[in-house]
């Protein structure tokens, strides 16, 4: 990770969690976990974030939301889905409001497991989103070059 | 007159994790209505109820809400073990009320650092959770989880808690509550706090009647409402008296949390040094529930209800569920009437919102 060239920024989102892992974001990036020693940091405007950590299920009423939050994101982004509602649906799989994990919408890249998601997975989920982002912003660059030299 | 507009607040906002959704109609920098729209995280939780059976059903229970995971669990069980008819072994009460109040504590630190965060303090939003942080260790120590511990099932609970891990909570107790004495003055003394806080967001007891809100809210307006006097758990044996203000301000509803912090850490205390010692942590449950029954716990944000029917069948008919915000928020939205557009979020902090539970 010592290549990174800029702080990555998060992004979270509450799909339809019961607050149990959102709170676990949350805990993660005040003192006693830090993940902003990491480099990363929260913020709520999606036009500046790099990395979306979604908790929680889709439903009907959300996922527009979430779509919405997605496209806003500038390219490069790597989404992480927080606990087992995001990545499968979990417990209120079998609800009728819940068409299941964050993947049914977005394109979700890391999955954290957990019920609630313990604060060092969640971590664990940002350090790969930081590896995953770099390397994205690096083959982005690398095409950029290369157009540029086909250009010549 | 000034012109309308109306302000969308939500779904995703700073002050909150949650998605809450409020039109706010504004005249100037005034508020003049707020049309609260909800649904975003509506899971449908209550129809698992014809998918799990009675047993299982305490685990979505918890699930409906993560900051108040424990007592949505042990008031469906309640629930059911009236039905049942019944009687919880003394040790397994106390241990739900240890746990309870533990848990209302982690509530409190979770939202009064909000709190701090919302009015721009980030250091006091830091210490807040450092200090919580503790309060979760003990969870951890003595359930197994952080947030959601599974502990409770309906007939008593699965676990106990030995006698080495009651002197670890109270060991931790009496430093979280040297810690939680300088946040005190820091809450009730610092200038910036009282300038943000007092007399901003004021709601009459009257008004507070009429609009029927409960919990920590309804009580910073003089309201005596506390669940916990109805004696579920062990609290009939704990001397318990709820903690009330006349002021009804976001300064009084500071007031009252951080009070009920050194409360609960009171309770806890008494609990432990009253639980009895016995081997039996539950009894045998035999049959299907036949009958209806309304619970009725205070959990952290305030009066919740459970209304469990069953026909003799392992599923049960209907699990109805009523969570304090929802009863909070035909008053949030009388208070936001007439509040300056900058305390909006502040406000509707104020209330300790908790959507998830609300929605379901
Ligand atoms: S994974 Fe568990 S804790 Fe997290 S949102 Fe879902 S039910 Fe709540």
């Amino acid at each position: 990770m010592a290549n990174i060239t800029r702080s990555p920024w998060l992004l979270h989102y509450d799909g339809s969690s019961c607050n149990g892992c959102d709170i676990e974001v949350l805990a993660c990036l005040t003192p006693v976990y830090d993940a902003e020693r990491l480099g990363v940091m929260n913020t709520g405007d999606p036009m500046q974030a790099d990395i979306f950590l979604i908790t929680g299920g889709i439903n009907e009423q959300n996922r527009p939301t979430v779509k919405q939050l997605y496209d806003q994101m500038p390219s490069p982004k790597v989404v992480v889905a927080v606990g087992v509602c995001a990545c499968t649906g979990g417990i209120f799989k079998e609800c009728y409001n819940i068409l299941g994990g964050a993947d049914t919408t977005i394109p979700v890249d890391i999955y954290v497991p957990g019920c609630a998601a313990r604060p060092e997975a969640i971590i664990d989920g940002i350090v790969k989103a930081v590896a995953l982002f770099q390397k994205r912003s690096d083959d982005y660059k690398a095409k950029v070059k290369e157009k540029k030299k086909a250009g010549k | 007159m000034g012109n309308r507009s109306v302000i969308p607040f939500g779904p995703q906002h700073p002050v909150l994790p949650e998605p809450i959704h409020i039109d706010l109609v504004v005249e100037d920098e005034k508020v003049v209505e707020a049309v609260p729209s909800i649904g975003f995280i509506h899971r449908g939780l209550e129809s698992l109820a014809g998918k799990r059976d009675f047993n299982q059903l305490v685990y979505v229970a918890e699930r409906t809400c993560g900051i108040c995971s424990f007592q949505h669990g042990m008031g469906y069980c309640e629930a059911v073990e009236h039905i049942f008819g019944v009687e919880v072994p003394k040790r397994a009460k106390y241990l739900r009320t240890i746990w309870a109040e533990l848990a209302r504590m982690h509530s409190h630190l979770l939202w009064l650092g909000l709190l701090a965060d919302g009015f721009g303090y980030e250091n006091l939003f830091y210490q807040c959770w450092r200090i919580r942080e503790r309060i979760l260790d003990l969870h951890e120590l003595t359930a197994g989880g952080r947030l959601i511990f599974s502990v409770n099932k309906v007939g008593g609970v699965l676990k106990d808690i030995p006698e080495d891990k009651l002197k670890e909570i109270l060991r931790t107790l009496d430093e979280v509550d040297d810690e939680l004495r300088v946040i005190r003055s820091v809450f009730f003394e610092d200038r910036s706090v009282i300038s943000r806080l007092k007399g901003v967001g004021v709601l009459t007891k009257e008004q507070v009647n009429e609009l029927g809100a409960v919990g920590p809210f309804a009580r910073a307006s003089g309201v005596r409402v506390d669940m916990r006097t109805l004696g579920y758990a062990a609290y009939p044996e704990l001397s318990f008296a709820p903690i009330v203000s006349n002021d009804g301000d976001s300064y009084a509803r500071c007031f009252i949390r951080m009070m009920e912090l050194f409360q609960s850490i009171k309770l806890i205390r008494e609990a432990i040094g009253k639980i009895p010692a016995e081997k039996e942590l539950e009894v045998p449950i035999k049959g299907n529930p036949d009958g209806e029954y309304f619970m009725r716990v205070e959990q952290p944000r305030g009066e919740a209800f459970y209304y469990v029917k069953g026909s003799g069948k392992p599923f049960l008919e209907r699990m109805r569920i009523r969570t304090p915000t929802f009863a909070n928020i035909p008053a949030l939205c009388e208070m936001l009437k007439n509040a300056d557009l900058a305390d909006v979020g502040l406000l509707v902090l104020t209330i300790d919102p908790c959507i998830s539970c609300t929605e379901r």
